[in-house]
């Protein structure tokens, strides 16, 4: 199978949706990555990169007390969270500003939403003495403050975005008009499996690792396919990386979560492939959270990281082939599932990947104790232990 | 297609050697009856074509000046259709040039066969989508030819000689020229380069040429105005509605047109005589 075609749709889904300014860039990258893509000596320097730097392969852990708590399947965690930088966000921006090198760029722009990948960026930018420029909602910046910290410390400058929601979509908004104006110079650096061809494939394929490694893995410690895969989706990133080496394999079920906010009926929520439909959002068609006249809704969830209302085009063509299946969790199944990791296995969530632990808790009680499901931890919780702590404390849950 | 309102005025502007001026307004922003009293005046103050902008929540080729008219006049509740009906009402009162200004979504949300219908039906001669790269842009240009309205297309200083060739082939009505890489939105610096990517543009593309994008007043329209048909203002007036306040922005904006005008007047043409 190879999607996306030539012009970048996976079925009805993708293309490039931008500016005119932008689409000899676009040609230009989509040029440069297809050469790279062939070339042995890239994937070496990424894989160098990827072991030395990032500490990559990431372990593939069984999840012992927490299987025992849900009296079910077998459920094994992919430790994303264990990464340089804490998240599966540095596989992507390595493999970029790799590429980016090799274009003659100088400077680095990227967006971002928990400040995951604006960490990356910024990360990647100091190991190769780049310039790098992270756009932020002012609403995410105040959520995630400690990461705003961790990329002035990085040396990147962090542009706050008061336009809009001002959360991740703005961010990337603000980023695009950077682009178009700077578009000679600079290189951007796309968190996401979203955004115009080639961004969605070539986002993929630096995360497609994730699924490569738990193949390897799983067969080694148990001698066969995982029954169930689960990740969170946002834009869907750490999703499609775990889900890619899989989708030809009909036996493997796949499954993406998506924030359900405060629940899908109240409107406020970050479910984009569950109650959105398709248009065109940030240079490529796919779901899209809109009113009737195709004015984006703000998205709303606990988790900084999944709260968009876009999601990249290859989940959308994957939800209408029915080949991955896509549900939703609220704020609170969510932080119950955040608290359950930390106490029953001493790990930390991200709050994005809380919400593919509630969905395998959910889904483990009603499974055999021989079947197997492989939950794609994307990142750690440390950046979220204030918000957890606030609305603890607050009295909506226990502590 | 037959020869729209767009065409006829490029024709008269070439016959009579004068520059066409395009001006630009965020439609709802601050309400529907001010943008209708704000395309009157400008009309009267003589403009050539005007641009009714219609505004989306995501406005990526949009500098902050129209981002905060777009998300003014969407917090107002401003409908697609309710700026359909406001060209509509205009048309009975004019026989100038509408073309509307929108990204994609809401287009494709609407419909592209019923947008281009209820559009053309509304007496509205244009289109431009500047998220609708020529890639992308075959099956509404089926509907707007079907319906007589022109898809004008968008160049920039980047776009190659290659990519005008193909833009030429779906190119209708006019070029709409960005003369800088960016946003939009008053600037004191025009592009340097400006006679060199006309020319390129002129040879490949052989319809009227408009140059857009930080013309911010007088100045800088004489200053493009050599290398094209005609200039287009938009963000020095939805500035002006700003500056308005609770005031009536129209005097200010007629008399920022009529002083464009003026400077447009012995603009004598630079590109097509220096091939």
């Amino acid at each position: 199978m190879s999607l996306p075609d030539e012009r970048g749709y996976f079925g009805p889904f993708g293309g490039r949706y931008v500016p005119e300014t932008l689409m000899p860039a676009l040609e230009e990258l989509a040029s440069a990555y297809l050469d790279v893509r062939q070339d042995p000596s890239f994937w070496q320097e990424l894989d160098y990169y990827l072991q030395q730097y990032v500490g990559r392969p990431s372990p593939l852990y069984f999840a012992r007390r927490l299987s025992e708590y849900c009296r079910g399947a077998r459920i094994y965690l992919k430790r994303e969270d264990l990464n340089h930088t804490g998240a599966h966000k540095i596989n992507n921006t390595i493999g970029q500003i790799l590429l980016a090198r090799r274009m003659g760029k100088k400077r680095i722009i990227a967006e971002t939403g928990a400040g995951q990948h604006g960490v990356a960026t910024a990360t990647a930018a100091a190991l190769f003495g780049m310039e790098c420029a992270v756009y932020m909602g002012e609403e995410d910046m105040a959520r995630q403050s400690l990461n705003v910290f961790r990329m002035r410390i990085l040396g990147a400058a962090v542009i706050g975005v008061s336009a809009g929601s001002r959360t991740l979509k703005d961010a990337m908004n603000e980023a695009m008009r950077d682009w178009v104006t700077n578009v000679d110079t600079t290189y951007y650096l796309i968190g996401s499996v979203a955004g115009p061809h080639p961004y969605p494939m070539m986002v993929r394929d630096f995360q497609r690792v994730i699924g490569v490694e738990t193949r390897r893995q799983v067969q080694e410690q148990t001698g066969r396919l995982p029954d169930v895969i689960i990740a969170c989706v946002g834009g869907g990133s750490n999703a499609m990386g775990i889900f890619h080496p899989f989708l030809e394999e009909e036996e493997v079920k796949l499954v993406g979560v998506e924030a359900a906010g405060c629940g899908l009926e109240t409107g406020k929520h970050a479910a984009t492939l569950n109650r959105g439909r398709p248009g065109v959002l940030h240079g490529s068609k796919s779901y899209v959270l809109q009113d009737e006249d195709g004015q984006i809704r703000l998205a709303h969830s606990i988790s900084a990281g999944l709260d968009y209302p876009g999601v990249g085009p290859e989940h959308s063509y994957l939800k209408e082939s029915g080949r991955v299946t896509y549900t939703a969790v609220t704020d609170g199944e969510a932080l119950e599932a955040f608290q359950l990791l930390c106490r029953t296995e001493g790990i930390i969530p991200a709050l994005e990947s809380a919400h593919a632990l509630a969905q395998a808790v959910k889904m483990a009680a009603e499974m055999p104790r021989e079947a197997i499901i492989v939950v794609n931890l994307s990142g750690r919780g440390d950046k979220d232990v204030e918000t957890v702590a606030r609305i603890l404390e607050g009295g909506k849950g226990k502590l | 297609m037959t020869a729209n309102r767009i065409t006829a005025k490029f024709s008269a502007l070439a016959r009579e050697r004068k520059k066409g001026l395009i001006t630009y307004i965020t439609a709802g922003y601050p309400d529907l009856s001010t943008t209708a009293g704000l395309i009157m005046s400008m009309v009267e103050a003589g403009a050539d074509l005007v641009e009714v902008g219609i505004p989306f929540s995501d406005p990526v080729a949009d500098g902050p000046v129209i981002q905060r008219a777009s998300a003014r006049a969407l917090a107002g509740g401003i409908r697609v259709r309710d700026i359909l009906s406001l060209c509509a009402g205009i048309r009975q009162k004019t026989g100038i040039p509408l073309i509307v200004m929108t990204y994609y979504n809401p287009v494709y949300q609407y419909g592209l066969e019923q947008f281009t219908r209820d559009a053309a039906g509304a007496g509205i001669d244009g289109l431009i989508v500047p998220d609708l790269p020529v890639e992308e842009s075959g099956e509404l240009l089926g509907h707007a030819d079907h319906y007589g309205l022109a898809l004008v297309p968008l160049v920039a200083p980047t776009t190659t000689e290659k990519r005008m060739a193909v833009i030429a082939s779906a190119a209708r009505g006019f070029v709409y020229c960005v003369s800088v890489t960016g946003v939009t939105g008053a600037r004191e610096e025009i592009n340097t380069n400006l006679a060199k990517f006309m020319q390129t543009v002129r040879r490949r593309i052989h319809l009227p040429c408009a140059i857009g994008f930080g013309i911010a007043g007088p100045v800088q329209a004489a200053a493009v105005a050599p290398y094209c048909d005609a200039v287009v203002v938009g963000s020095a007036i939805v500035e002006l509605v700003d500056r308005a306040g609770t005031g009536d922005p129209a005097p200010l904006v007629a008399a920022l047109v009529k002083e464009i005008k003026s400077a447009l007047e012995n603009c004598h043409d630079l590109t097509s005589k220096v091939m």
